[in-house]
């Protein structure tokens, strides 16, 4: 009798403690295409960071080999119009993609979170005029408003950079606003404010950091598709100027020799693909792993 | 109900007053005066007295203060006056007459696809799941969000157009004119216009259903023995549809902005094109006009699609 309370006893006792990373790291890893992205996005920054060792061949300059080369040994995807080898501008092209893509996450989430955070924590005429103006700005789809903005801005990839971060901003705004507006109800908000503690100080320290998981999603989901719409805006031929390598223009490039090598518009269109695909995959298991119940809203 | 309505109906009010200013500052952004780059195109600006710029600069309102040139610029919107096209020597709003049913037409048999196609598949996917079906249909909804619209018409082309000699790899008819002709045509501009939309109407119809079929009344459904057919399609469906008629609302969107990519892979003569068209023309009356009636357009559908929501779902509260 005595012997079985005390199994009973050792039975109920709190399970293991695990680390918080631990757990992370047993989520996210759980789904083999998180992993397949991951490993992309790896591969991707490798790719980026070391393009000058990888590259076979200079991808700028003119004349490197003859034009509109056949897939073969030497040049493994043929050569452009110009002689330029299509695998070694594709591979300098990663970097394009991914300066694009991280420079306007981070701007257009520094201008949206903080436009979020005060629109929710001050609520009242802030919260209109900010959402209301976040809400004009969704009436523009992501592709037109960066097409318009760039173009009145004049060409160039720093203005491309600006365009698409204006068009991002308004989706951190209303994520940042909607958190804020149910964080600040919480009782620590209040002792925060019974304490006299300054705005931003509460803002920043204090309803920021429960918003982040959230906000981490969303950044990994944006850098998908702003890769996507950068590789539409450099495919309509506004953005990267030439020599520069993108692949959405490189795309562009390879249709007009369609029927000669298929394989010059092919090539950078599957790129951009499976990184866009990776980046959405990394950040469905960053959401399964941080926080589940975003399932469906992120 | 009514409250929910006429306020959001006031918001959306102050929305339409925001972006109309937004389009109108936009241009404003430009380096230089209208004026200066509307003559550079035209005529020798050097060869030109300053007296003559300030009378043609009167003659447009540009010397009036910059609201008043909104003003002026809203009342004639207003009277159905866009201005006039710099590089087609055109009226603007006739123009986009023109170019406007193009997309339209497009447009609305994409989002036809995308609804019902999304639909279907999401809910074979979540009736069947984890059967063959939906091994096939999930990861194909993943490649529907990221593909790039412009690479898939491209491979489109290739396959249908230059391989197999099926469809005509360009160009657009009006299905008045020529109905076959027409229809061929926009088969594969249609299919990218709708794949995005298509492949996320049917992740957000999967999870919706997989939830649904969880709860108790579709349990009791089942145990009053009726069958699944009943279930699924009266019982279930319904429910399920709510979370993907907001998607409804952001395809439009999406459509548009698709748009402007693959009328330019296609050579439809369609708004899109027209728009990046005169973006490279710098001729900025078009692409202000269009930007706004764009904008305009996925406004008022986003504020059908939220007022309708309490129609679909009675259990809704507006707060």
């Amino acid at each position: 009798m005595a012997e079985e309370r005390n199994s009973m006893i050792k039975f109920e006792e709190a399970p293991p403690r695990v680390s918080e990373w631990k757990r992370f790291r047993r989520v996210f890893l759980s789904r083999g295409m998180v992993v397949f992205g991951l490993l992309v996005l790896l591969l991707l920054l490798f790719t980026a960071i070391f393009a000058t060792w990888l590259a076979p061949y200079d991808p700028y300059r003119p004349g490197t080999a003859d034009s509109l080369l056949q897939p073969n040994r030497e040049h493994l995807l043929g050569t452009d119009i110009l002689g330029r080898d299509t695998l070694s501008r594709l591979i300098y092209g990663s970097r394009t993609a991914l300066m694009v893509g991280f420079i306007s996450v981070g701007v257009a989430s520094v201008i949206g979170v903080s436009l979020g955070l005060s629109a929710g924590y001050f609520g009242g005429a802030t919260n209109v005029v900010i959402m209301r103006a976040m809400d004009a700005l969704l009436c523009f789809p992501m592709i037109l408003l960066a097409l318009v903005v760039a173009s009145v801005l004049g060409g160039g990839i720093s203005n491309v950079i600006i365009a698409l971060s204006i068009a991002t901003i308004p989706g951190y705004a209303r994520v940042t606003c909607g958190l804020t507006l149910s964080i600040r109800e919480n009782d620590y908000i209040m002792a925060q404010r019974a304490m006299s503690s300054g705005s931003v100080r509460t803002m920043v320290r204090h309803i920021l950091p429960n918003a982040l998981p959230p906000l981490i999603v969303l950044g990994t989901m944006q850098l998908g598709n702003l890769i996507l719409a950068e590789a539409g805006l450099s495919f309509l031929g506004i953005g990267i100027e030439p020599p520069g390598a993108a692949w959405g223009a490189m795309v562009n490039d390879g249709y007009k020799y369609l029927v000669w090598n298929p394989v010059l518009s092919f090539a950078p269109g599957l790129a951009i693909m499976l990184v866009v695909f990776a980046f959405n995959m990394v950040g469905d298991g960053l959401r399964d792993a941080l926080d589940p119940r975003l399932r469906g809203l992120l | 109900m009514a409250t929910y309505i006429i306020r959001r109906l006031l918001q959306a009010l102050v929305v339409i007053v925001i972006v109309t200013l937004l389009v109108f500052f936009i241009m404003r952004l430009l380096p230089g005066d209208p004026l200066l780059i509307y003559l550079a195109q035209n005529a020798n600006i050097e060869a030109m007295p300053p007296e003559m710029l300030d009378t043609l600069r009167h003659q447009y309102g540009l010397d009036k203060p910059v609201m008043m040139q909104y003003l002026n610029w809203m009342e004639n919107i207003f009277r159905g006056d866009f201005g006039e096209s710099i590089f087609y020597h055109h009226a603007v709003g006739a123009l986009m007459l023109e170019r406007f049913p193009v997309t339209v037409h497009l447009g609305i048999l994409a989002l036809l696809t995308s609804a019902i196609l999304g639909i279907i598949a999401g809910l074979l996917a979540a009736v069947r799941r984890g059967k063959w079906l939906d091994r096939i249909v999930t990861p194909l909804t993943y490649i529907g969000i990221t593909i790039p619209v412009f690479w898939l018409g491209i491979l489109l082309i290739y396959l249908f157009g230059l391989k197999l000699h099926w469809l005509p790899i360009f160009g657009y008819t009006s299905p008045l004119e020529d109905f076959w002709l027409s229809s061929r045509q926009v088969v594969m501009p249609v299919i990218c216009l709708a794949v995005f939309g298509l492949a996320s109407n049917a992740r957000q119809m999967r999870s919706a259903m997989l939830e649904v079929i969880r709860q108790d009344y579709v349990r009791t459904a089942w145990s009053k023995g009726l069958s699944e057919r009943v279930i699924i399609l009266k019982h279930a469906l319904k429910n399920s549809l709510i979370p993907v008629i907001t998607l409804m609302g952001i395809g439009v969107g999406i459509i548009f902005g698709g748009s402007v990519l693959v009328e330019t892979v296609f050579a439809i003569p369609g708004v899109g094109r027209l728009l990046v068209g005169s973006i490279f023309a710098q001729d900025y009356v078009v692409v202000q006009a269009i930007t706004l009636v764009i904008a305009l357009i996925i406004l008022v559908v986003n504020l059908i699609v939220d007022i309708s929501y309490g129609w679909f779902d009675p259990r809704i509260r507006y707060g």
